[in-house]
């Protein structure tokens, strides 16, 4: 075909899509579903009956090769039980703006007690507030999100509205 | 027909005005139909489908700090984008919007400033304004800037030739270099996209050029090089520069439809001169828009494709049509 015409077919092209429905995602209020392996933001677990798993053994920072986490154990006491085992983590921080979220602690921990979950807003304007203490990690993550109108806001995509 | 100074000055002031406000949701509109043809929505977060974007621009630029490098030499390196600024804004003022009305006793013409000059008026402002950009990429004293207003002034100068050419056909119908007169001429025969076709696309496609716009805007080539003549500028001094595009984006699209497409005039709809500004408005958004499904439709040119389009192409085609059309206005 000569090329006059093809150009003109492109402008054709262009006219269409502005009729089309956007396929863009509206962010904060609809969020693309995580895969479950997705590693993100720590989370520290306790036990069912309320005990931290963390026996401060400090395996994870062994095994973190950013070298960032920090772990200061202490003995347990019968007046003051924090763990199930014979030592509990002190003190217990993770600084989030050196981590690469490969996932090693993870790996290292013999109880279970860090795992990454799927949070990945966490970023700050300070880099003190990237460093997460014990509290933090063992706290439900909190939610930052806008308050938006997700109906003036709306996705195109079903899945993702229920979804996210 | 001349007016009181007054008169003059006021209509001066609203139509710069209208005309910054054009330029800003130019702005918006050219975001938000770029966004569609995407398959985006372009601007939605600031006000009801993003209006507010425009201002909310000017804000974030009024405030940003503007960097002045430390070799620059000062006067030049301020006065540049206030000179491309300056002549953009002027070039609109002989742009006829309406037919002229009596208002109570006084006569209010349809352009801001009436002269028999217009459309040299015109060229010579956007000739000056090239010196803007070429002024404004030496004096910041970076190699960047620099090769990018050569850059602008190699293209600007090229397509200046033909696009200057390419209005002798409408000047040589219209019998007048006075914008009204042009305009009057087609109400009285017929639009001059019809006889003057070829003139027409070689306007068009050198306005585009002229106006550094996609699929010739190598000066910026925002994809692929760092910015051009204006690298070394930010905040509001950018701004000026940004701005001084998109009004010689509106003064063309105001050309074209001055010169091919019959001002305010209208066919086959009773003439009402109070609805003169309005006809021009909506021709003036249809090429504005055209120029914006230009850039989402058709990728860049190379250096050496834009040389040899402007020089091989344009010029000739541009030269015979003023010829030939010379020989029929004498013939007929």
């Amino acid at each position: 075909m000569p090329q006059p015409v093809d150009s003109l077919k492109g402008f054709a092209l262009t006219f269409r899509q502005l009729f089309h429905k956007p396929l863009t995602q509206q962010y904060p209020e609809y969020k693309k579903p995580m895969y479950p392996r997705f590693r993100g933001r720590h989370r520290l677990w306790r036990h069912e009956n309320g005990l931290e798993k963390c026996i401060g053994c400090s395996l994870c920072a062994a095994a973190c090769p950013a070298d960032c986490i920090r772990v200061v154990a202490a003995e347990n006491t019968p007046e003051n039980r924090v763990s199930a085992g014979e030592r509990y983590a002190r003190i217990y921080e993770i600084n989030m703006s050196r981590c690469i979220f490969c996932g090693y602690c993870e790996l290292a921990c013999p109880f279970d007690a860090i795992t990454l979950g799927n949070e990945y807003e966490i970023s700050e304007y300070n880099r003190d507030d990237q460093i997460y203490t014990k509290d933090m990690l063992l706290a439900e993550p909190i939610k930052r999100i806008p308050v938006a109108d997700a109906d003036l806001y709306d996705t195109p995509i079903p899945f993702y509205k229920s979804n996210s | 027909m001349t007016e009181p100074w007054w008169i003059s000055l006021i209509k001066a002031f609203v139509i710069i005005n209208l005309l910054l406000l054009t330029f800003a949701y130019t702005t918006w509109l050219e975001r938000k139909l770029l966004g569609r043809m995407q398959q985006r929505y372009g601007p939605n977060r600031a006000g009801w489908f993003g209006l507010l974007q425009p201002i909310a621009d000017l804000i974030k630029l009024i405030r940003k700090e503007s960097f002045f490098p430390a070799a620059a030499s000062n006067l030049p390196y301020i006065v540049a984008p206030i000179v491309s600024a300056f002549t953009a804004l002027a070039a609109f003022s002989v742009i006829p919007f309406g037919p002229g009305w009596n208002v109570y006793h006084w006569h209010v013409n349809g352009e801001v400033l009436n002269v028999q000059i217009a459309l040299i008026l015109v060229f010579a402002l956007g000739s000056i304004g090239v010196y803007g950009f070429i002024v404004g990429g030496w004096a910041s004293e970076s190699k960047y800037s620099l090769l990018g207003s050569m850059r602008t002034c190699a293209q600007l100068v090229s397509y200046e030739v033909s696009l200057a050419l390419s209005v002798l056909g409408v000047v040589l119908m219209g019998q007048s270099l006075a914008l009204t007169d042009i305009v009057s001429k087609q109400e009285a025969t017929l639009w001059f996209v019809l006889p003057q076709a070829v003139g027409f696309l070689v306007f068009l496609f050198g306005g585009v050029a002229e106006s550094a716009r996609a699929p010739f805007d190598l000066p910026e080539a925002d994809s692929e090089l760092v910015a051009g003549y204006h690298t070394e500028y930010s905040g509001m001094r950018w701004g000026l520069f940004q701005m001084a595009e998109y009004i010689n984006l509106i003064v063309l699209s105001g050309l074209c439809v001055t010169l091919f497409f019959g001002g305010w005039h209208v066919p086959w709809v009773e003439r009402l001169d109070a609805y003169g500004p309005f006809w021009f408005l909506i021709k003036l958004l249809f090429f504005l828009s055209l120029f914006i499904w230009l850039r989402a439709s058709v990728p860049r040119l190379r250096y050496d494709q834009l040389m040899r389009f402007g020089w091989k192409v344009l010029l000739p085609v541009a030269t015979i049509n003023a010829l030939v059309t010379a020989f029929l206005v004498v013939l007929i």
